[in-house]
């Protein structure tokens, strides 16, 4: 079975605003808006906003040209979408799984599930009372295939039923879900409905449309999916229920330390629940609330997989220390939106094993809660010539990609300036090597240098004006070593004389 | 008749008697390639050069070569290490750049860059407490208020307690209280000469003052790195050490 939600966005924003669907067609003209690089366009209208003259993809302005009164509301793709999600999950009441078909449809699998409700009639005449008693347009149809029954919710009659054996050739070819350019083709080879593309020798499409291996793209695969000759795989949606863990307070708790007793209770019940599927923990939500109606919320965002009950209610204390209980909490609920399997483990022996230190994992986490996430960081390097491109920091437990390390002739320094410093170089020749520089004050006299290495812009990354760098390893009088560049060549007409740079610090 | 009075320049040419705990051996000094290194060292460096932090690289990797590979361990010693800055040691001295590291250790570190002292001390504090580090490295700017003798008793009990070495690299500091059990003063000496050219920088040499030890006496020496081992500078004249 296919459901088409004609007007998704719209009926989600009337349901949202608590228009009742027929003054929604009486009332004022309205479109909803999203903002685009050209202005904002619209992508829904109202039955009044259609019979002013909007239509989806319209820029807004065009649109107010036709009917100056016409209101506005910001569009939402992504509540759409979570609507629809979980529209997804409540029609498996009418079969065992269902598919998403975004932007606004839903396909669910039917077979074999007709005698439950009286027929496929019945189950039909089911749907569409509960959808219409929740407030929402939809289109249905049921056929052997997916494709069919898209094709059928789209372009057919409301509410068709297709036998097996049945035929859809009256339908136009945009039944076969593809791609508005290959539409065009069609259009301009005369072929408009699918029974002309079956007029057509198979031969033919297949040589028109070899290059085409996308299934939008190329009627042929469309065509077999719709009559079952080729298998066309869905992705079902399944509820996947967070661990959650509560307790209800008798009294009202006021202070810190009997807080503390129940975040610990929390964490080992959320424990032994997680125990029980074996799952680890990512990310925990902490929600307190409180006698005058508020609701305290704390995130926690661990760096691996853990059920510890002990390490989870030690993260959480120092989140919590900002918390104003006012008349008193009287209900606590954690919960853990993103767990990851972590297999069953041996559990330590030895009650002097909390003396051997924690893991690598516990102690990024406690750094994280008091640091945040972007202080604890790792060097990777990356495909660049430019030295302050080549390395990048990223999450500790990341996985390591493949890199190709640096040449083992390039002496690097140890260590690299945020933002590299401009110093005053006196210099034989322009292109020669530095005499003397000044650095924060201090004069440096270069005894031993080493260069130039030069280091061209990247022009695949880069403007075209981008000076190009030559490096110099030089070492001043007192044995102080420094990597020092000269940012471009006089004449190169990038601007004027070059100028001089310390970026990085020898050991 | 023999005099009262033992003249003052009795006592001046008489040993002093080795502190408890201290072996003839470890009087006669510091030594390169030594696996005596302590949890808890400290370095004083300037701001100016890269050189505290390398020689706490090399100080480690010489400790690490001297150490006794355990023959029961079949992989080598892979674990991560920590290396903290607070902001101050990041504006001075800027950050750890991988191509440039230590390669046995370039592969391993993990950086904390703190906004502040006291979050670089928990940083340290907690490093230590981890089994999984091989070693710590931190880098505090100046003489912050937190970072007093009671704090760096923290850091030695830490260290000692779980067998994790830290270096901690002070940049631009004085000489304040501290219980680390070894404090150095490095700075830049002149480079070996490189083996091809001769008019470029060659690698790294210090001048290390060793000024407070627990178990050795006081000294300098000229230091470079040998493939992954400290040695003495053989060149070590005394003209390089007349600046302490």
């Amino acid at each position: 079975m296919a459901i088409w939600f004609a007007r998704l966005a719209i009926d989600r924003w009337r349901l949202g605003e608590g228009v009742r669907g027929d003054v929604d067609d009486a009332a004022a003209p309205l479109v909803l808006i999203a903002d685009t690089a050209h202005g904002p366009r619209i992508t829904a209208a109202t039955r009044a906003g259609l019979d002013v003259g909007a239509r989806p993809g319209m820029m807004l302005a065009d649109v107010r040209a036709l009917c100056p009164a016409i209101a506005v509301a910001s569009a939402d793709p992504t509540g759409d979408l979570a609507l629809l999600e979980r529209l997804a999950l409540w029609a498996q009441r009418w079969g065992p799984w269902s598919a998403l078909d975004p932007p606004d449809g839903l396909v669910i699998d039917v077979t074999g599930a007709g005698h439950l409700f009286g027929g496929e009639d019945a189950l039909l005449a089911d749907a569409r009372q509960r959808l219409t008693a929740r407030g929402l347009s939809a289109r249905l149809a049921i056929a052997p295939t997916a494709g069919a029954a898209w094709a059928l919710a789209h372009y057919g009659p409301d509410c068709a039923i297709l036998q097996p054996g049945g035929s859809l050739e009256s339908l136009p070819v945009a039944a076969l879900r593809l791609d508005p350019a290959v539409l065009t083709v069609l259009r301009r080879l005369g072929l408009k409905r699918i029974g002309d593309l079956s007029g057509v020798a198979r031969d033919a499409l297949a040589r028109r449309f070899r290059s085409a291996h996308a299934p939008a793209a190329n009627p042929l695969i469309r065509l077999d999916q719709l009559v079952g000759r080729t298998p066309e795989p869905l992705l079902p949606v399944f509820a996947v229920e967070a661990p959650l863990v509560q307790r209800r307070l008798m009294e009202p708790i006021r202070h810190r330390p009997l807080l503390d007793r129940v975040l610990h209770d929390l964490c080992a019940d959320m424990a032994r629940l997680l125990e029980g599927q074996a799952q680890g923990a990512r990310r925990l939500e902490l929600a307190l609330w409180k006698v005058d109606g508020e609701v305290v919320s704390r995130q926690l965002e661990l760096a691996a997989a853990s059920r510890d009950g002990a390490h989870l209610a030690r993260l959480f204390g120092r989140k919590l220390d900002d918390v104003d209980a006012g008349f008193g909490i009287e209900l606590a609920r954690l919960r853990a939106p993103w767990t990851e399997p972590l297999a069953l483990a041996q559990k330590d022996f030895e009650a002097g094993a909390e003396q051997h230190g924690t893991s690598l994992a516990a102690c990024i986490d406690r750094l994280s809660v008091r640091l945040g996430e972007a202080a604890i960081r790792r060097p990777v390097l990356h495909a660049s010539h430019v030295p302050e491109r080549a390395q990048r920091w990223v999450p500790v437990l990341d996985g390591a990609a493949a890199q190709q390390e640096n040449l083992a002739f390039h002496a690097r320094p140890l260590k690299l300036l945020d933002r590299a410093e401009p110093i005053a170089v006196l210099y034989a020749s322009p292109v020669g090597l530095p005499r003397r520089f000044r650095w924060r004050g201090h004069v440096h006299e270069v005894a031993r240098a080493e260069g130039p290495e030069r280091i061209a812009p990247e022009w695949w990354r880069e403007r075209s004006t981008v000076r190009l760098r030559d490096y110099y390893r030089v070492e001043d009088g007192e044995g102080r070593r420094y990597w020092i560049y000269r940012h471009g060549l006089s004449g190169d007409g990038r601007g004027g004389n070059p100028e001089w740079y310390l970026q990085g610090l020898y050991g | 008749m023999a005099p009262l009075h033992t003249p003052l320049a009795a006592f001046a040419r008489r040993p002093l008697p080795l502190p408890r705990g201290v072996t003839p051996a470890d009087a006669r000094g510091w030594q390169p390639g030594k696996a005596d290194a302590p949890l808890h060292g400290e370095i004083f460096a300037s701001s100016r050069e890269g050189g505290g932090a390398a020689l706490a690289l090399a100080l480690v990797l010489d400790q690490m070569a001297a150490q006794d590979v355990n023959p029961a361990a079949d992989v080598p010693d892979q674990r991560a290490w920590l290396w903290v800055q607070d902001a101050g040691a990041v504006r001075l001295t800027g950050r750890p750049y991988r191509p440039g590291l230590p390669a046995a250790l370039r592969h391993r570190l993990v950086h904390v860059s703190a906004k502040n002292p006291e979050d670089a001390l928990f940083s340290l504090e907690e490093g230590l407490r981890c089994r999984d580090l091989a070693f710590v490295i931190g880098e505090v700017a100046g003489n912050p208020r937190a970072l007093d003798f009671t704090a760096s008793r923290r850091l030695s009990l830490a260290a000692e307690r779980h067998r994790v070495p830290l270096w901690l690299v002070r940049i631009d500091a004085q000489r304040d209280l501290s219980s680390a059990r070894q404090r150095w003063d490095a700075r830049a000496a002149p480079s070996l000469p490189p083996r091809w050219n001769p008019q470029g920088p060659g690698s790294a040499a210090w001048q290390a003052q060793l000024f407070r030890a627990r178990s050795h006496p006081p000294g300098a020496w000229l230091l470079h790195d040998q493939d992954g081992r400290l040695a003495l500078s053989v060149a070590g004249d005394a003209a390089a050490l007349q600046v302490f």
